[in-house]
């Protein structure tokens, strides 16, 4: 087990120097210059040359990332020039905001995408399977972006049930202290009922529209999962010796499907990190992904640089999270015991990893 | 591609309807009895290749045309999509609009597989520390989600079509790299690259005339999948205002355009080149489905 983790945390931190690798070379290895990128493309040349003096970028890229490293090492992303914080301190205030967002999509999708998964790779080839495999199709080809409007449309103009695309709650609502930094919890906590009504309502909205993405792939992975265990040795043994179906159900299938469920969302939950800059946008939901799309309008590079620092970090984070639990729920691997089969049907040997594809998932199959 | 759909499968789910050996015509219609998903995918690809063709021959309006006094018109028998904020015909710009997005996404898709596949390729059959590098270099880049990649690459080449395809493109090609590079592996030892290595072929030419045919069937499917995801990274991209500018009728530059006037009850302006992508991605994503059922069905 020890040798395990510790492995994991070695790779963990490769990644990571990976990322910070990938970051500082999309912005100064790319034929691109940040400098123009930040004056604009009709500055004069003095100005040009001034700016690029105090980027620093026309240092040797050496030098560049000699300088980038340290600066990451002292906690620092920069300061971005629009809001005039600390890139840091700006994404941490706006973190809380994004992970209620991304938790509140993340319970949704799970009540929904889990069992209609289940019931599709336990009726293998009926009409609860068809039904399941189309929504996850359709489910996988509609733009996040989009179906927001679509849903404001519905919800906001048309029936009135939904408040204003305007952030997390009304202007002139009034804020609970602040305890755990997400308002839902913390207006629950303060007793403030009408607060968390409209934070509970200004929820609803972006947190469907991820929801309705993510339960796709969440549909297809408790859908394969379900039909690996459903077809493997044990099940079929179990089935032999003519045990209840309730109990082979219990014990041996949701056992089975649970452990890589529960991976796999840890997944889920770092892609809707990604898919967030889109929703918040819509919903002008002051999380990171907004403040990272206002960095793109303006092109502040630091704090376009340190949000996908951010997220990619938090993805690392995430995986490292899946891979140590997966051990957890999952002896064979605590133990190293390579050779007991592991994903019975055509998936044997293929690595955890690949879950991380989670758009690749049964779209290929065996390989 | 077509090698791939129209290998027989003994043994496998129902397709074999008696009397296979009959014409060709009965024997497409089998399989679309025997997969809806072909069906579907094969219908919604006539609508889209009809609309298509029709967007280039004869829009009803010239997609670029703005009008003074035909703003934010809703639909109507004129303007059957009705008309934005330019007063431009939002019909005939998702006619327009789907032309763009589907070559952008088989562009991303092409490029994503030649550079993939020959990653792969080379990283897989050489092995070794040549392997290592490029499976470092395939993680870290999948350590991010891929959507955001391609921004932070876009933003940093700038505004065009070109760029934005080819920021996608990278996003994707690691995919396929660790695709390919496990499909060839498990290659690299068959009996088929045995036997040309023993009569002496070079090394360059077993890869390319025995591995690489017989391992680049997933990676096809793949990128055939990713033209899809392409259309709708793509179009989120445009969507942010890093990808394609407008004026384009690029869709996702279309519901940037109109989602201003969502609050304010001009829904058309947004919707429609919407339900364009989901048609789009759809025809993909069934076409995709079916042919990954096919291939499974092989092992």
């Amino acid at each position: 087990m020890l040798r395990y983790v510790l492995r994991r945390l070695g790779l963990a931190v490769i990644t990571v120097v990976g990322i910070v690798v990938i970051v500082f070379g999309v912005t100064h290895i790319l034929p691109g210059n940040p400098a123009v990128v930040q004056v604009g493309g009709y500055a004069n040349a003095a100005t040009l040359k001034a700016v690029e003096q105090q980027m620093g970028v026309n240092r040797p890229l050496s030098a560049q990332f000699w300088a980038y490293l340290d600066q990451l090492a002292h906690g620092s992303l920069g300061t971005s020039f629009t809001t005039g914080h600390s890139v840091v301190s700006d994404l941490l205030q706006r973190l809380p905001v994004t992970v209620e967002l991304a938790v509140a999509a993340t319970i949704i999708a799970t009540i929904v995408g889990v069992p209609l998964g289940l019931l599709a790779g336990l009726r293998e080839g009926r009409l609860p399977d068809w039904l399941g495999r189309v929504a996850a199709i359709v489910g996988t080809s509609i733009p996040l972006y989009w179906l927001g409007l679509v849903l404001i449309v519905v919800f906001y103009v048309i029936w009135h049930v939904a408040p204003a695309p305007s952030g997390e709650v009304n202007a002139f609502v009034t804020m609970p202290p602040t305890y755990t930094h997400f308002l839902v919890l913390d207006s629950l906590l303060a007793g403030d009922w009408s607060t968390f009504a409209d934070a509970l309502g200004h929820l609803a909205l972006p947190a469907i529209t991820l929801a309705v993405v993510e339960t796709a792939p969440l549909l297809k992975i408790t859908r394969s999962a379900t039909l690996d265990v459903v077809h493997s040795d044990f099940v079929r043994t179990a089935r032999a010796y003519g045990l209840p179906p309730l109990q082979i159900l219990r014990e041996d299938i949701l056992r089975n499907v649970a452990t890589q469920v529960l991976t796999s969302l840890g997944i889920v939950f770092g892609y809707l990190l990604g898919g967030s800059i889109l929703v918040e946008r819509i919903f002008s939901w002051p999380g990171m992904g907004l403040y990272a799309w206002n960095a793109v309008t303006t092109t502040t590079v630091q704090a376009i640089q340190g949000y996908i620092l951010t997220v990619g970090l938090i993805y690392v984070i995430l995986n490292l999270g899946v891979d140590l639990l997966y051990a957890v729920v999952d002896p064979r691997i605590r133990f190293g015991d390579s050779h007991v089969q592991r994903r019975p049907r055509r998936r044997a040997g293929v690595s955890m990893r690949r879950l991380v594809a989670v758009r690749e998932t049964e779209s290929t199959g065996a390989v | 591609m077509t090698a791939l759909i129209d290998i027989e499968l003994p043994g496998g789910k129902p397709p074999s309807v008696p009397g296979v050996a009959g014409t060709r015509r009965a024997r497409l219609a089998a399989e679309l009895r025997a997969y809806p998903n072909l069906f579907v995918g094969g219908a919604l690809l006539l609508v889209l290749c009809s609309l298509v063709v029709w967007g280039q021959v004869a829009p009803p309006y010239n997609p670029l045309a703005v009008s003074g006094t035909n703003q934010l018109m809703p639909p109507s028998a004129a303007h059957w999509f009705g008309t934005d904020q330019f007063g431009r015909d939002v019909f005939s710009r998702v006619l327009a609009g789907v032309g763009e997005d589907l070559v952008i996404g088989i562009l991303v898709a092409a490029l994503a597989l030649a550079v993939g596949s020959t990653i792969g390729l080379f990283s897989g059959y050489l092995g070794g520390r040549v392997d290592d590098v490029v499976m470092r270099a395939v993680d870290m880049m999948m350590s991010f989600p891929s959507f955001l990649l391609a921004l932070a690459i876009a933003v940093v080449l700038g505004n065009n079509v070109r760029n934005v395809v080819v920021a996608v493109a990278v996003a994707y090609t690691p995919y396929i790299v660790r695709l390919t590079r496990s499909t060839v592996l498990s290659a690299r030892n068959a009996d088929y690259v045995l036997g040309a290595r023993a009569v002496g072929a070079s090394r360059s030419r077993v890869m390319t005339l025995h591995v690489l045919p017989n391992t680049i069937g997933p990676a096809l499917v793949q990128a055939f999948l990713m033209a899809g995801w392409a259309v709708l990274d793509v179009s989120g991209l445009s969507f942010l205002g890093v990808g394609i500018q407008p004026p384009s009728p690029e869709l996702g530059v279309q519901i940037a355009d109109g989602a201003g006037y969502i609050t304010t009850g001009q829904w058309w302006v947004s919707v429609f080149p919407g339900l364009a992508i989901v048609m789009v991605v759809l025809t993909v994503n069934f076409l995709g489905d079916y042919v990954g059922e096919k291939l499974r069905g092989r092992g």
